[in-house]
């Protein structure tokens, strides 16, 4: 019997939602992959019911609970169980060509604000005040609000570089409304001020929604008597804790696909490689860069709404294991996709007795793999052998779009959909389907550090970029282990540096990245 | 977008500047976008543009009444009215700004530009070129400060400007080389602005090959696809300067372009030969969108294409590549026209 503490790693996925229970040092005792039920919280109890049962653990030795969900990104998605939000942007009288929520699909700005208001103040880039700070105009738009919102959202200009005017804010705002939470920008998002407020905005329409989340998963715990601490997994592969979820839902958008590639990396232990994670419908491939995610450089965009988190860069295949494969009319080629039985492969795929061409049946059919309850005889060789080496096609033309450079690379293999890899691919070192990489992304959560980041415009007047530089991290590394990490094993995980066009003062922006394992 | 394709990497964010325009256009309505020829000889036209750092506007975006601030203290200067506003540069933030102000003062915009595309600094201008003065140079910001000078040069103005927009903390709309239209047919690029919008238009109505088809609309070359394998930055005098590797993809396997930047790309190189060079335009561009990308937006792994386009005739005295060409930009190289090295 291994020894506790242990630990429980959730993840909800859009189709599957994952477990596993693992020793404090990672050994996996139970595992558990089940179709999400349209009850989120009872796919979650249900999920770490079945691990607990089968690792047979105590489960009063389950000291930590790591939960990756789509319940925001849905929330937005769906345009449900939002709450209406008071925006307030300090940057007056700048920025008044473009007011809050205008670059948003009318359907959702409908459902989220309950009003917006530009008033003077915000900073410059080197931190001093554009325009003095206006309070009474945050009075007179809380006079001019229909009663309280469901939550504030509170946006300066320069707030990365200085949050004073938007602490001002907020404490006017709860003096007035005591029970009514408060988004700040600076604490959310980076330079760009549409992209932050925006975030902003959608954080504290979600604040409700995370409120249900951590109800949730503390009533799943508490109904198989588990008293463990919970953390939630964010977009960029760690952790944070729940008095953070409450107050930051919005970073667990793109939890999933940021869970699956550090599941990958832990799994295969390979910390630079590309990720091709093969589901029923669709493949994801991601970058690992020094163990986490690789983020795209371009804005995201959520239910129509632009942000500037930094998600996984990840390119969708449709390319599954249950993608239908089809005839050409001649009879001389065949059709791989897009349509696909998804999770009704198990009954409609020829391998399960069904009566679809599936790409599982042309890998059980070529030998590729060997699964299911029946041998897909209505697939000739020829077809199977066709859609194969279609699909390698498409597998090396994606692995090389994502490749940084022309060398061969590792892949790991991960979902459940990864039995449709061939052993080898062009432009590949070598292909790794590691064991338990059906649930790569519970082990990404269960697995993952906890982590800050600091991005802010340094003048270098008066000190060196080394100096800047060293200071910097120092900040990223102290905000990490004040979250949580161990402080001997938290270090920087990301630096960008960018400098300033047009500044006669020399003046460098950094974003830096800091992250250690949890205590 | 368009104008981006003709900002050659500079000229700001497309994004922020289309935001701006399109929404001074819901508030305000359309602007009329008129031709040179429909105007007066004796007309005066006031080209405008903003200056400072694409990352400070990304944050501190315009208040939406500077440029009627900018045409009253120039009509109280000239003493006589202003007819229409004009692009200083194409790019993606100098192509629409004047659209905001346009709506904002009540006056058309007029269908040329001071350069074709877009360049680092104020006297490479056609209407330098064509020895229009710069004067009088009026900059304001956000808040109401505003500063009025003449120079003897425009290079003393581009100096000038510099300390100014940091003063005014990183960014400030300006006008500069006011006109008549008899001057501006001689010292602009006439049609820049309608050209630009029917590039905007193609890129978004996407083509089956969408790269080939801007192509052929701008006269351009592709010189490259791949993959973007080294960026290289530094930032000296207040200019973004560095350079870009591209590893050829697909059909170019095993080729290597090399771009060099300052703000806007200017000099394109493959096995040590020049393929392109300042004044013809460069832009990178998404490779499956054919959208221009920045230089400032220039990510190590992303995949692009680079395409080379004509500039303007006017740049192709030697009196212009004087003013505009490789060596003013410190590269020791003669200028070739584009389509020479590739016709």
């Amino acid at each position: 019997m291994a020894e506790g503490p242990f630990r429980i790693g959730v993840d909800v996925g859009g189709t599957n939602t994952d477990a596993v229970l693992m020793t404090s040092s990672f050994e996996i005792l139970a595992k558990h992959k089940a179709t999400t039920s349209t009850d989120v919280v009872q796919a979650i109890a249900e999920a770490i019911a079945a691990v607990v049962a089968q690792s047979g653990v105590d489960p009063t030795e389950v000291t930590q609970v790591m939960l990756g969900t789509t319940h925001a990104t849905n929330a937005v998605l769906e345009r449900r169980d939002l709450g209406r939000v008071a925006t307030l942007r300090i940057g007056g009288p700048a920025t008044k060509s473009v007011p809050p929520l205008v670059t948003w699909p009318e359907d959702l700005r409908r459902v989220v604000s309950a009003g917006e208001v530009i008033i003077d103040g915000g900073f410059e880039f080197d931190g001093t005040e554009q325009v003095p700070f206006d309070r009474p105009g945050v009075e007179a738009f809380l006079d001019s609000l229909d009663g309280p919102p469901d939550a504030f959202a509170v946006a300066s200009v320069f707030a990365p570089v200085s949050d004073a005017h938007e602490l001002q804010a907020a404490e006017i705002l709860r003096a007035r409304f005591p029970d009514t939470p408060v988004s700040l920008s600076g604490a959310i998002g980076s330079i760009g001020l549409i992209e932050r407020e925006n975030a902003c905005v959608l954080n504290a329409a979600l604040i409700e929604v995370a409120h249900k989340i951590v109800a949730g998963l503390g009533a799943a715990l508490d109904q198989h008597g588990i008293d463990a601490v919970q953390y939630f997994a964010q977009n960029d592969g760690t952790l944070m804790a729940m008095e953070r979820v409450l107050q930051f839902p919005v970073l667990t958008i793109g939890s999933g696909p940021a869970n699956s590639m550090r599941g990958a990396a832990h799994l295969s232990g390979l910390a630079e490689a590309i990720v091709v994670d093969v589901g029923g419908t669709s493949t994801d491939i991601g970058v690992l860069a020094s163990g986490f995610p690789r983020e795209s450089a371009i804005p995201v965009e959520i239910g129509g709404v632009r942000t500037n988190f930094r998600m996984p860069d990840l390119l969708a295949l449709a390319l599954g294991g249950g993608t239908i494969v089809g005839d050409a009319s001649d009879g001389t080629d065949i059709r791989v996709g897009p349509e696909s039985v998804g999770h009704q492969l198990t009954n409609d795929a020829l391998s399960f007795g069904g009566a679809v061409k599936t790409l599982s049946d042309a890998a059980n059919k070529s030998g590729r793999a060997s699964f299911g309850s029946h041998s897909p005889d209505a697939m000739t060789d020829d077809v199977a052998d066709l859609a194969l080496r279609r699909i390698d096609e498409m597998f090396e033309d994606g692995i090389d779009r994502m490749k940084l450079s022309r060398s061969d690379q590792p892949v790991v293999a991960v979902g459940g959909g990864s039995v449709l890899m061939p052993p080898t691919l062009a432009g590949v070192s070598k292909i790794v389907r590691p064991d338990h990489h059906d649930v790569a992304n519970a082990v990404g959560a269960a697995i993952a550090s906890i982590s800050a980041e600091i991005d802010q415009i340094f003048s270098l007047d008066g000190t060196t970029r080394d100096e800047t530089l060293e200071s910097a991290k120092a900040d990223a590394i102290g905000a990490a282990v004040a979250l949580g990490a161990v402080p001997e094993a938290t270090e920087v995980i990301s630096l960008e540096e960018l400098t300033m066009a047009y500044m006669t003062d020399n003046i460098i922006r950094l974003r830096i990245k800091a992250a250690g394992p949890l205590r | 977008m368009g104008a981006s394709v003709f900002g050659g990497g500079g000229g700001g964010d497309p994004y922020m500047g289309g935001l701006m325009a399109g929404q001074a256009i819901e508030t305000g309505g359309e602007v009329e976008l008129v031709a040179l020829d429909s105007l007066d000889d004796d007309d005066l036209i006031l080209p405008v543009a903003m200056v400072g750092a694409p990352t400070v506007m990304a944050e501190k975006f315009l208040s939406g009444d500077e440029g009627a601030r900018l045409r009253t203290e120039i009509e109280q200067t000239l003493g006589r009215r202003v007819s229409a506003v004009a692009c200083g540069e194409l790019g993606g933030i100098n192509g629409v700004i004047p659209v905001t102000w346009a709506t904002n003062t009540g006056l058309p915009m007029v269908d040329c530009d001071l350069m074709g595309r877009a360049f680092p600094e104020l006297q490479m201008t056609t209407a330098a070129l064509a020895g229009i003065s710069i004067n009088p140079v009026v900059m304001t910001d956000e808040r109401g400060n505003l500063v009025k000078f003449d120079t003897i040069t425009p290079e003393w103005a581009e100096k000038m400007v510099r300390t100014v927009v940091t003063s005014m903390g990183g960014e400030a709309s300006m006008c500069l080389y006011p006109m008549t239209v008899a001057q501006a047919k001689e010292a602009t690029v006439v049609g820049s602005v309608s050209r630009a919008m029917e590039v905007g238009r193609l890129l978004l109505e996407a083509a089956d090959d969408p790269i080939a088809a801007l192509c052929a609309s701008v006269d351009g070359y592709a010189l490259i696809e791949g993959k973007i394998v080294d960026v290289e930055r530094q930032t000296t005098e207040g200019f973004s300067r560095g350079s870009v590797t591209i590893e050829g993809t697909g059909g170019h396997n095993g080729r290597f372009l090399r771009l060099e930047f300052q703000n806007e790309n200017l000099v394109a190189m493959e096995d040590g030969r020049v393929v392109a060079s300042v004044p013809d335009i460069i832009t990178a561009v998404d490779v499956h969108t054919a959208r221009p990308i920045v230089t400032e937006q220039l990510r190590y792994g992303q995949r692009v294409s680079v395409i080379a386009l004509p500039c303007d005739p006017i740049w192709r005295s030697p009196e212009a590549i004087e003013l505009v060409g490789p060596r003013v930009f410190s590269y020791d190289i003669d200028y070739v026209p584009v389509e020479e090295l590739h016709g």
